[in-house]
């Protein structure tokens, strides 16, 4: 374990790694330099969930130093969509955390309304709920499965990729495509939640708690899951504040925060729904904040489709003909209608000159949407706040006196998606 | 308003659509994130968010269409402003978004102005997480930060050349490789 003084430490008791937090470099009056062996694992690794690339030392099995590289899916996503209108742009996020597709098409749309000042029917708030609750289910399997097949569990990949196609089929319902629909609109949603879906998200739920008890099931009597990811992987809650951890991460070490229940979005303070905390903050903690929140999920994707139902031949787009396009039934009648779907599908609508800051609970944590607009067709700028970039900060903290087997379950853990991180 | 007033170095505050911006003079932009972390609790640095106004408000900027002056709705394709943008204060902004995790959960935005060529004070040392954040401000705006532990390139290689997010920087602009230019 790397050795600093105390006074170049951020605060007292920390592990976050000095002068830099996010290289764990070293310490060579601990080990001698000739037996440190550099290992370069990536970016092309099987078990590095993406392009991640690690450069790690190696002192016999221990890990004694780290590098995490990012950049590799690096696509210029925001500086694309200063080219595009706001109209055109809304496809983009999706592909940026490709596993969260809707959670993060929902934080753009969000802070495009904000700046609009433009508000939304009560049924498209139930939609998107519902919609961002499935995707976190989606999410979290992906999470689940890879994570347990990194540590041999090769069976349980099958059974969390089975659920996630049933995820998915929902979503091909409603949008139409099975990944990034852009479904939600500057406004509403493009289409209304189609006839039969709420039986379809029903029946999917009933199944859904019965499988992640499953999971839980087969993973929780699992000695080898048990040994290898209790008490490994440690992250204080000080440090996971201090390096800006979110989502499971920052519940795993037990410091009790959602946004969804801080800080309320949509409709979220009119749902009921635990947020699971866990104390440890090691692999296990994570594990069981990620599993506990599937079953949360399935708490208020039910309470969403009660309202979806109760909402049922409402609308479910804003009313506002300047920046909704108009319905299409209208576009054979209304000379206005045609004028209007011309005018956004062509220049797109114009926002208000401003500067705003959104930030949802995506699956993985805070994702936040940094916008500016000049007033015109186009966004001036988009950033967006990567929870994967957060997590992946403390790669070095959380490793630290790590044996190179527990190196992969460890990263796994900060639940990367490198499209997310590189943007 | 008054709930910033004791923050030091703060030159302006502005409060628009619920959300509070403390322009902060860049040379004392440590101390105000110092203070902010331990008497206000900001004990979280959710994002550093760089923008690049080269050319706000003026036309032919990629990222903008339209005509400076308004917007001729007689003229195909000119969709521009319907009025000029207020003017900036200097060239980039760099905007800090802080989160209180904790009681009274509240976001600010700490926001500084620079110029091109000017650098700030890095934060490492008030939050962790502004490590690579000023790491990806570097490299894709091109603004450096003094005493930053490992200013390097994140998401750009090394051996880039330019700073892709700032305006100046073509959509586009990578060299083809074993074309007629090379």
């Amino acid at each position: 374990m790397t050795r600093v003084l105390p006074s170049t430490r951020i605060y007292e008791g920390t592990r976050i790694p000095s002068p830099i937090p996010t290289i764990l470099e070293v310490d060579a009056e601990e080990h001698r330099l000739e037996d440190v062996l550099t290992v370069n694992f990536g970016p092309n690794h099987p078990s590095t969930h993406g392009v991640l690339r690690l450069v790690v030392d190696l002192d016999g099995e221990t890990v004694v130093g780290i590098r995490a590289i990012i950049g590799y899916l690096h696509t210029g996503f925001e500086k694309n969509m200063e080219a595009k209108s706001w109209w055109k742009s809304v496809p983009y996020p999706a592909r940026v955390d490709y596993v969260a597709f809707q959670a993060n098409e929902l934080v753009y749309v969000l802070a495009i309304e904000k700046l609009l000042e433009i508000g939304v029917p009560g049924r498209a708030t139930w939609a998107r709920m519902a919609l961002a609750e499935l995707i976190r289910i989606h999410s979290h399997l992906i999470w689940l499965g890879t994570s347990a097949l990194e540590l041999g569990a090769i069976s349980l990949l099958w059974y969390t990729f089975d659920d996630r196609d049933e995820i998915l089929d929902l979503v091909e319902m409603a949008g139409g495509t099975r990944m990034h629909t852009r479904y939600f609109q500057v406004g509403g949603l493009a289409e209304d939640i189609p006839p039969g879906f709420t039986a379809e998200a029903r029946t999917f739920c009933d199944a859904m708690l019965k499988s992640v008890d499953d999971y839980e099931g087969i993973l929780d009597r699992n000695a080898i899951w048990l040994e290898r990811t209790r008490g490994v992987g440690l992250l204080s809650a000080d440090d996971a504040l201090a390096l800006a951890q979110s989502g499971p991460m920052l519940r795993a070490s037990g410091v009790n925060w959602d946004l969804r229940k801080n800080m309320p979005y949509l409709a979220y303070d009119e749902v009921e729904f635990d947020v699971p905390v866990y104390p440890n903050g090691d692999v296990y903690d994570r594990y069981k904040v990620h599993v506990d929140e599937m079953r949360e999920s399935v708490r208020i994707v039910r309470q969403c489709l009660d309202r979806l139902d109760e909402t049922s031949g409402e609308p479910w787009i804003a009313d506002d003909r300047k920046v909704v396009l108009p319905p299409r039934h209208e576009l054979h009648t209304s000379m206005e209608s045609l004028i209007h779907h011309f005018k956004i599908v062509t220049e797109g609508f114009t926002v208000p000159e401003g500067e705003v800051y959104l930030a949802i609970e995506s699956p993985r944590g805070e994702a936040g949407c940094y916008l500016v607009s000049d007033g015109g067709a186009r966004p001036w700028r988009v950033h967006f706040r990567a929870p994967s970039l957060a997590a992946l900060q403390a790669t070095a903290t959380v490793v630290q006196g790590c044996l190179i087997a527990d190196l992969i379950a460890v990263a796994g853990s900060l639940d990367p998606v490198m499209g997310d991180a590189d943007r | 308003m008054t709930l910033y007033a004791d923050v030091p170095g703060v030159v302006e505050t502005r409060e628009v659509l619920g959300e509070t911006t403390l322009v902060v003079d860049p040379a004392r932009l440590v101390e105000t994130c110092t203070y902010l972390r331990d008497e206000h609790g900001f004990n979280f640095l959710s994002d550093i968010a760089p923008t690049d106004y080269f050319g706000w408000g003026e036309p032919g900027v990629a990222g903008y269409i339209g005509t400076a002056s308004g917007r001729d709705l007689n003229a195909p394709g000119s969709q521009g402003l319907a009025q000029v943008p207020p003017p900036k204060p200097k060239r980039f902004s760099v905007s800090y978004q802080l989160l209180r995790v904790g009681e009274d959960p509240t976001r600010l935005r700490v926001q500084v102005w620079l110029d091109d060529g000017e650098s700030i004070a890095s934060v490492v040392r008030v939050w962790p997480a502004a490590d690579w954040l000023e790491r990806e401000t570097w490299d894709m705006m091109g603004i450096p930060f003094d005493s930053h532990p490992n200013l390097v390139r994140l998401l750009m290689p090394e051996d880039w050349e330019g700073h892709p997010l700032r305006k100046d920087y073509p959509l586009g602009g990578e060299p083809v490789r074993f074309s007629d230019e090379d």
